[in-house]
């Protein structure tokens, strides 16, 4: 397992730096696409299949494309002139390596997670399913109200506003 | 000295994700097109998915299948937050022709 999870994890990691750094948006969405297609084989490695297939549907079919409209929308002069990075780039580099220290310290030093896992449990769809509609129905009806809401919203904000102003 | 008693695979999964998660806030921290700091912040929300999925596989009841609808319910609710925040991004490029953050000023006390 850790070979194949330390080349999937550097892959991630490495696509996520390009996704932050570059300098082209394009290469940005590029690179992001290729993180959330790494962190699928993570959730197929898992155990995770149908998390593993939801998060290519909706993230590379869909945000990493809606990402990639909204840069064709904005335009792409935008990055050429300035330096990309803003102003205060190295306080906020201070902040996330004391994140990502104080994190690593905190899980290597536990000794909670050291308990060997249990054997693979294989769940179905048909389980996933069952669940989502009987115990789960209320947050998934809730859950299709904000993406309804969410749809209504987004195209309202972005409509061609009309009348005097 | 074998190499996996170093990490447990839970470790290893949630390493990776507060990697993921630095990464992303550096991002966001630190670029100033709007673009970039929202794609921050969908890497983020993947670490936290990511979490969630590793203490469910790694866990005490991975029958339970509950860190599995909690993640579908994330990937929702991030998948609205996209559409929404890119929406407004494109609002704002319409009425200030710019989405460089260090310029959109106007409401700085």
């Amino acid at each position: 397992m850790t070979p194949l999870f330390g080349l999937l994890g550097f892959i991630i990691a490495a696509s996520a730096v390009a996704a932050v750094a570059l300098r082209n948006l394009v290469h940005c969405a590029l690179a992001l696409s290729v993180s959330f297609a790494g962190l699928a084989a993570i959730y197929l490695f898992l155990n995770a299949q149908f998390v593993g297939f939801a998060q290519i549907l909706v993230y590379i079919g869909a945000v990493a494309i809606l990402i990639v409209f909204a840069i064709l929308l904005t335009g792409r002069g935008e990055l050429e002139r300035g330096a990309g990075f803003s102003a205060g780039w190295m306080i906020g580099l201070g902040v996330a390596l004391a994140v990502f220290g104080t994190l690593a310290g905190l899980l290597l030093s536990s000794h909670l997670l050291v308990r060997e896992m249990p054997p693979p449990a294989p769940t179905s769809v048909r389980d996933l399913g069952d669940q989502l509609m009987t115990h789960w129905v209320l947050p998934l009806e809730v859950l299709g109200l904000l993406l309804t809401a969410a749809l209504i919203g987004s195209v309202v904000i972005v409509m061609k506003e009309r009348g005097p102003r | 000295m074998h190499a996996e008693s170093l990490v447990t695979p839970l470790q290893a999964c949630l390493l990776l994700s507060a990697l993921l998660f630095s990464i992303g806030l550096a991002g966001a921290l630190m670029r100033r097109n709007a673009i970039v700091i929202l794609i921050g912040v969908e890497l983020m929300l993947n670490a936290a998915n990511l979490n969630l999925i590793a203490f469910w596989r790694y866990g005490p009841d991975p029958q339970a299948l509950t860190g599995v609808i909690f993640v579908l319910f994330s990937i929702g609710v991030a998948a609205a937050e996209a559409a929404v925040g890119l929406a407004l991004i494109i609002a704002v490029y319409r009425h200030r022709r710019t989405v460089n953050v260090d310029h959109l000023n106007s409401m700085k006390g």
